[in-house]
């Protein structure tokens, strides 16, 4: 089955067949269309269509203020939406040359993690059900459950957080948050070791996977590929390591590499990554505790809104409410490009300021758009069937690709 | 530092740079832009992260195109800058970063600037007879109706950025 790459024996455009993958496959999950040519169960060429989803996500930025636009980052990669929340404050503060107070850098490595790990969850457990192991899915969607009980516990909100704010974040966690996120701690690596019983040695999950949508490091690294994709072909880059940021230095855990930049790999690589962030969220918890109570927020009226006890009890901070919910933030001018490890690689934004309330520019970079411009080059010469389970490992996030 | 190197080796290929909060930036001229891609990517900066372009609205030359670089080896990133006019084309990158095939495809679309030499110069994102490009800054931020071929005379919001300003 690995070595599954058979050259088409007929050339004639008459043998070719076209099949619409998408966009009500299920695979597809109701917004991809890939054009597939087929000759007999063989792939000849794949054509992805992407823009179903085209919201001008970009466009919008440019007419909302910095801050309005914290909730339009929710709805790029929805299966992990707190950690585009941070990745985009964290550009944001970036431009404006500011530092989030200590509880707050881990507060935001904290929902990051657990953003990572419900993001592998769904990627894993949606990829086994388009294989056609349904069980691993039922286990690790129990999970994902208690992950938004955890979001919204702390942001109100169990999809569409908009957790954080430019300066800090939104709100500290209640009190009942912790025991919960111990309890979490416990029962999910269980159902972890569970799938992995399920899926690491079943063969038919081996054959589906193993060999399939292999690729090298080169063509990886030329690909753009980042984050377990680009780690599952050998390449050890994370950016939580190479480039840290939050304080991510402070933190103890191993970067997961694989060999073989296959199917298998990615899912081992994402499996090994969830236990990785276990070791983080452990972490955050001890230190939390170090840490003690404090602001969430700077201390910062010009950037941040004073608390609403002073808003309506002092004229001072009702001004300052009033000139950054009608001016904004003074920007600088100048632009930046921050970069953050998201669950599925480099989520990078590019701000350019003109100084005006709002973004002159904001251009998104989707870690999964230039992976899935590898699509084609995975899926020629390989049957049907291997489409699927390499469109499901490459974690493919319509919001995000398409923006 | 890469940009000294370029320097030396390719004097008078940098016309502009600037740095701000550690993001260095150099802007080449688009005669020049294979040269100098050609020299960072064998001094380690292979991979392509991104692509774009930032309208500058009234300003001549009108666009900016925007790479984004990374040097894995030393995790030093880079932002090169082409200057452009509207219609006017930059050279394609996809020879050397197979990334660059759906990100120029992107910018294409988007603003409307022509990449010499993509192999596959279609739209990415909207569809082939789409009006306009929907990035630029004199394009309305409500679009007004694709599906209508004639202008029915309402605009919900046509000068959008007022609303805000």
């Amino acid at each position: 089955m690995a070595e599954l790459n058979v050259e088409p024996t007929r050339t004639s455009d008459s043998d070719r067949m076209i099949v619409n993958m998408g966009p009500s496959h299920p695979v597809t999950h109701g917004t991809l269309h890939i054009v597939l040519e087929l000759e007999g169960e063989i792939i000849v060429k794949a054509t992805p269509q992407i823009g179903y989803l085209h919201r001008g996500v970009e466009k919008l930025g440019e007419n909302l203020t910095y801050q309005q636009f914290i909730p339009l980052t929710d709805r790029l990669n929805y299966c992990s939406s707190l950690m585009n929340n941070v990745g985009y404050t964290l550009a944001v503060e970036k431009l404006l040359g500011i530092q989030d107070p200590p509880r707050s850098r881990v507060l935001r490595v904290l929902c990051s993690e657990l953003a990572r790990i419900g993001d592998h969850l769904v990627c894993i457990g949606i990829n086994a059900v388009d294989i056609g192991a349904f069980t691993a899915f039922l286990y690790l969607f129990k999970e994902r459950e208690t992950i938004y009980d955890l979001f919204e516990m702390m942001a109100g909100q169990r999809l569409h957080s908009s957790f954080t704010r430019i300066g800090g974040l939104f709100r500290d966690i209640p009190a009942e948050f912790e025991p919960l996120c111990e309890q979490f701690l416990e029962s999910c690596p269980r159902a972890v070791d569970e799938m992995e019983r399920l899926l690491t040695h079943n063969p038919i999950w081996a054959d589906r996977t193993k060999g399939v949508g292999a690729i090298t490091p080169e063509n990886a690294i030329s690909w753009g590929y980042t984050g377990p994709c680009l780690r599952a072909a050998g390449v050890a880059q994370d950016l939580r390591v190479a480039q840290p940021y939050l304080d991510y230095e402070t933190y103890d855990f191993d970067v997961p590499v694989g060999t073989t930049g296959d199917v298998y790999d990615r899912y081992l690589v994402r499996t090994e990554e969830m236990r990785q962030s276990f070791r983080i969220v452990r972490q955050c918890l001890a230190k939390l505790k170090e840490i003690g109570p404090g602001p969430v927020i700077i201390d910062d009226y010009k950037i941040a809104l004073p608390p609403k006890e002073k808003v309506y009890t002092r004229m001072e901070s009702l001004i300052h409410h009033f000139k950054l919910i009608m001016h904004g933030i003074d920007m600088p001018v100048g632009e930046v490009y921050s970069a953050t490890e998201a669950a599925n690689g480099e989520l990078g934004f590019y701000l350019v300021s003109d100084g005006t309330k709002a973004p002159y520019r904001i251009h998104v970079r989707p870690p999964c758009f230039p992976i899935f411009s590898s699509f084609d080059e995975q899926v020629k010469g390989r049957l049907i069937a291997d489409a699927v389970s390499i469109l499901g490992a490459m974690n493919i996030i319509a919001g995000e690709l398409d923006r | 530092m890469v940009i000294e190197r370029i320097d030396e080796q390719l004097p008078g290929a940098i016309l502009d740079r600037h740095a701000f909060r550690g993001d260095q930036t150099i802007v080449v001229g688009r005669e020049r832009l294979l040269e100098v891609v050609d020299f960072i990517y064998r001094e380690g900066f292979q991979q392509l992260m991104d692509v774009t372009a930032v309208d500058g609205g009234q300003r001549d030359p009108r666009f900016d195109v925007v790479y984004h670089l990374l040097n894995l080896a030393s995790q030093e990133r880079l932002r090169l800058k082409v200057r452009v006019a509207d219609q006017e084309s930059v050279p394609s990158l996809t020879a050397r970063f197979k990334s660059a095939d759906w990100s120029e495809r992107e910018v294409a679309d988007m603003f409307g600037i022509p990449f010499d030499g993509h192999p596959d110069p279609r739209r990415l994102l909207m569809w082939e007879d789409y009006p306009g490009h929907p990035l630029r800054k004199d394009y309305p931020l409500d679009g007004g109706d694709a599906f209508c071929s004639q202008d029915i005379g309402v605009s919900y919001a046509p000068d959008a950025r007022s609303l805000n300003g």
